[in-house]
């Protein structure tokens, strides 16, 4: 059972792509992967007003991931909080993973030619802080979320 | 060993509040200050690390030894490169007097060192940018309230309704004021936004005007005139405090909202609904005056109508409405020791005439582009130095190549910048600033409802052979035997200099990063605002004095924007929130995002043209021609096309901006000598372009 969501305010983004630098930065990433992702639908016009909708998406941190199922040296693993991660010092970056992502998340890094993907800035986490993309986020539109049985 | 540096941003120039953590000389992370931003902070201020690791920007100081431009540089030490500028700005003063020397920056709380150094040389001519941004607006508030733009704060967080004249504010972005923004609308307020295209700001818009180019001033006066016709302003505000009220109301009679809709092209029944609104709303309404507002011959009366429409809502000092900026004196406390206030004044008239040809101008920094007339012609008399601190020209002013003319006649141009601007890469000099994050400057204040003192402070050592803005001036200064007047030797001393009168110390910014004059918001007396504007009769002044007696209207008859020839378009430009005009461009996450921009084109015209998104497009002006690609959209005027400033850049070393997308500025020819005779910005937007479908769009292959 995963314990945590990134949910994006659509009504608070306002597109600014910081959120994707910030993570890139708090992970030394170079030009080339990109761990997270604001996108927005055309604009389209509602009520007088051309508008549109902004989306977040980073990794979905699968209940019963395929990327740690496929990946042959065990670098790619799911906490009990759920969060999906890469232990770096086992991955030897041959990106099967990638390939049996169905939304191809995991990237190339090609600082270390190893995998990196969104692992929900653990960290920060583990040290009471939030994911970077959330505690920066321009205009706090990223909220980092626990997820409480009902 | 981490340490936590309290610090400012410097990727743009609002200069948002940091926190920066360090380990080991490098940074670890950078976030908005917490106590002010709670973490926020934009792409531009965490890409600050890719700034710090770039490679293409000066190493050390640079000396050219190739014609102008030819990227022939030598690199020197920093003793060389002082000499070199000190003994070639003490020829030019023995020459031809220290008035010929000039400094230009692009304005912000630590200009008064900068004053204060041109000033000691004894030259009047400090000048800014601002005559490319925002001189109008400025303007326009002195003629109205005798205070300049940052007189008053806006209180967009209480305020109910906020109105926005292309002020595009969630992409030129700052990140307090967005923020406000959001939690007005959170709470229900309600956002009218009026553009010539539809930017992210208009798309949070509860109400959205997409006018005819050149057409704010005729929506200001429509909206007047149904003000006044359903009484829906504050009668007893106006009364107590407003000159020229009667002349207002028989200058707008035919400026009517039916007059305004036809001639925007919106409908009058938005206009009077929306006039309905703000009734409701009133005083919690704020029109916004602008902010780069050099666009069109009239800009700087429809910023004087969207001031006066603010009058009328009798927004001034209430919650939710404009607020008096206060200073440290309205806090009880000193404020900070002015460098500039040690020098005495230059006895030259300024060689941009502003303050004696043009008295209705602000002295401070005068009008930039007006000192080209005096290179070109010697008249008042001759400029032969300019010194250009973190400021472009080049990107910032219009038609590069006439002002390369004028700079034929100048003997020394200096660039201290932290970048190759396009005006350093082809001046004579560089003195490479160090990046924000290993520089200090000096303390400043910030006024507002809560007045703060503010500081940036190192947070690691500078990578490559640069130095502190303060340390350049100070290396200059000891040279030009004025050192007098910068008695210090390190940042702490520079400090404690300033900080002297305050009683305050460094130390008192370990707490919050900033030192807070006051814990809530100072207001003034509502009701005995008396002597709080700084006008000649001391009210606001619809009808200003110091434009009669220049001869020119408060009041202005509105004329109708020139229509495009066939085939031409009125080019416009704007920003983006993930970078500052051309300064990060190159830098490498940035470029990652956004590496070059894209013409905007009205679905109709562009089928019309047969063009189609992402074709390659021909954009004409005059002898230059730049090729984009086409971004189509139908929420762009049809007079219009626009793209996002700052691209287009020239300068090889910075091998990823390096003639990626295309420069506004470039097609822009002629305009440097399009002045706004009553408000003194230039005319930026009154630049007509011929857009064509590119050869380049290939349909057959000739190569294997």
């Amino acid at each position: 059972m995963n314990k945590y969501l990134i949910y994006l305010d659509q009504k608070r983004c306002i597109g600014c792509h910081g959120c994707e630098i910030h993570c890139k930065v708090n992970k030394n990433l170079p030009v080339g992967p990109i761990l997270c992702e604001i996108s927005h639908e055309p604009l389209r016009e509602i009520k007088g007003i051309p508008r549109t909708e902004f989306h977040f998406r980073s990794c979905y941190h699968c209940d019963d991931p395929e990327c740690v199922k496929a990946c042959p040296t065990g670098a790619m693993q799911k906490r009990e909080d759920g969060i999906v991660f890469i232990e770096e010092d086992k991955c030897i970056g041959c990106m099967v993973c990638q390939k049996a992502c169905p939304w191809h998340i995991p990237q190339l890094n090609p600082a270390t030619n190893k995998a990196i993907k969104c692992d929900y800035c653990k960290d920060r986490i583990d040290a009471g802080l939030k994911p970077a993309c959330v505690t920066k986020c321009a205009t706090h539109a990223l909220k980092f979320v626990e997820l409480k049985p009902l | 060993m981490a340490k936590s540096v309290w610090s400012m941003c410097g990727m743009c120039s609002v200069r948002c509040p940091i926190r920066v953590e360090v380990e080991d000389g490098k940074i670890k992370w950078i976030e908005g200050n917490p106590y002010i931003l709670k973490g926020a902070l934009c792409a531009k201020g965490s890409a600050g690390h890719a700034l710090v690791e770039d490679d293409e920007r000066p190493h050390g100081p640079l000396i050219r030894t190739g014609p102008r431009g030819s990227g022939n540089w030598k690199l020197v030490t920093w003793d060389e490169a002082f000499d070199y500028v000190a003994e070639k700005l003490k020829k030019i003063k023995e020459k031809y007097g220290p008035e010929s020397i000039m400094l230009s920056c692009r304005g912000g709380p630590f200009a008064d060192l900068f004053k204060a150094f041109i000033h000691a040389i004894g030259s009047p001519n400090f000048s800014n940018h601002d005559s490319a941004c925002g001189r109008n607006v400025h303007h326009a508030a002195k003629t109205i309230y005798g205070l300049g733009r940052k007189g008053f704060a806006y209180d967009i967080k209480n305020c109910k309704h906020l109105i926005l004249f292309g002020r595009n504010l969630f992409e030129a972005l700052r990140l307090a004021e967005a923020n406000q923004v959001m939690d007005m609308l959170d709470k229900g307020g309600r956002l009218t936004y009026v553009d010539v295209r539809q930017t992210i700001t208009g798309v949070k818009a509860t109400r959205f005007f997409l006018v005819r180019p050149g057409t704010d001033y005729a929506l200001a006066l429509g909206m007047i005139n149904e003000v006044l016709k359903q009484g829906a302003y504050d009668k007893e505000f106006v009364e107590k405090y407003v000159i020229g009220f009667d002349e207002l109301c028989s200058f707008i009679e035919p400026y009517t909202a039916e007059w305004a809709a036809k001639e925007c092209g919106v409908k009058p029944n938005a206009i009077k609904a929306f006039v309905k609104e703000i009734n409701e709303d009133r005083p919690r309404v704020i029109f916004h005056p602008g902010w780069m507002l050099s666009r069109y011959h009239d800009s700087f009366y429809a910023s004087r109508a969207l001031q006066i429409l603010n009058v009328l809502m009798g927004n001034i000092e209430v919650e939710g409405g404009q607020i008096f900026s206060k200073g440290p004196g309205d806090c009880g406390v000193k404020g900070l020791r002015s460098f500039d206030a040690q020098v005495p004044k230059p006895a030259a008239p300024r060689a941009d005439l502003v303050g004696d040809k043009y008295k209705h101008w602000d002295k401070g920094p005068g009008i930039f582009h007006l000192f080209y007339e005096a290179m070109r012609t010697g008249k008042p008399y001759p400029i032969k130095a300019l010194i250009c601190y973190r400021h472009d020209p080049f990107n910032c002013f219009p038609d590069p190549e006439s002002q390369k003319e004028a700079l034929e006649n100048v003997e020394l141009l200096v660039s201290i910048d932290v970048h190759y601007s396009e005006f350093g890469w082809y001046s004579d000099v560089i003195l490479p600033e160090s990046t924000y994050l290993e520089r200090e400057n000096p303390i400043a204040t910030q006024k507002g409802p809560k007045p703060r003192f503010i500081v940036r402070q190192r947070a690691i050592e500078p990578r490559l052979d640069t130095k502190a803005c303060w340390e350049i001036f100070k290396g200059l200064a000891d040279r030009l035997d004025i050192g007098q007047y910068f008695p210090f030797n390190t940042a702490e001393e520079m400090w404690n200099w300033q900080l002297e009168p305050t009683g305050y110390s460094i130390k008192d910014f370990e707490e919050k990063g900033f030192i807070p004059l006051t814990d809530k918001p100072i207001f003034y007396d509502r009701n005995n605002l008396e002597g709080k504007f700084k006008t000649p009769s001391g009210k606001i002044e619809f009808i200003s004095q110091v434009l009669t007696e220049q001869g020119l209207p408060s009041l202005k008859p509105y004329e109708s924007p020139q229509k495009p020839p066939k085939g031409q378009f009125r080019l416009v430009f704007g920003r983006t929130a993930v970078h500052t005009h051309g300064h990060t461009v190159n830098n490498p996450l940035l470029n990652e995002l956004m590496p070059e921009n894209a013409i905007w084109i009205n679905k109709r015209v562009a089928a019309r043209l047969d063009i189609k998104e992402g074709d390659w497009v021909d954009i004409i002006s005059e002898g230059k021609k730049a090729v984009i690609r086409a971004r189509i959209t139908e929420f762009i005027h049809p007079e219009a096309v626009y793209m996002t400033h700052g691209f287009g850049r020239e300068v090889p070393v910075q091998t990823r901006a390096y003639l990626a997308g295309a420069s506004d500025q470039k097609l822009q020819r002629g305009l440097l000598n399009k002045t706004d005779p009553a408000g003194g910005g230039l005319c930026l937007c009154e630049k007509f372009v011929t857009i064509k479908k590119s050869v380049r769009n290939a349909k057959r292959r000739v190569e294997l």
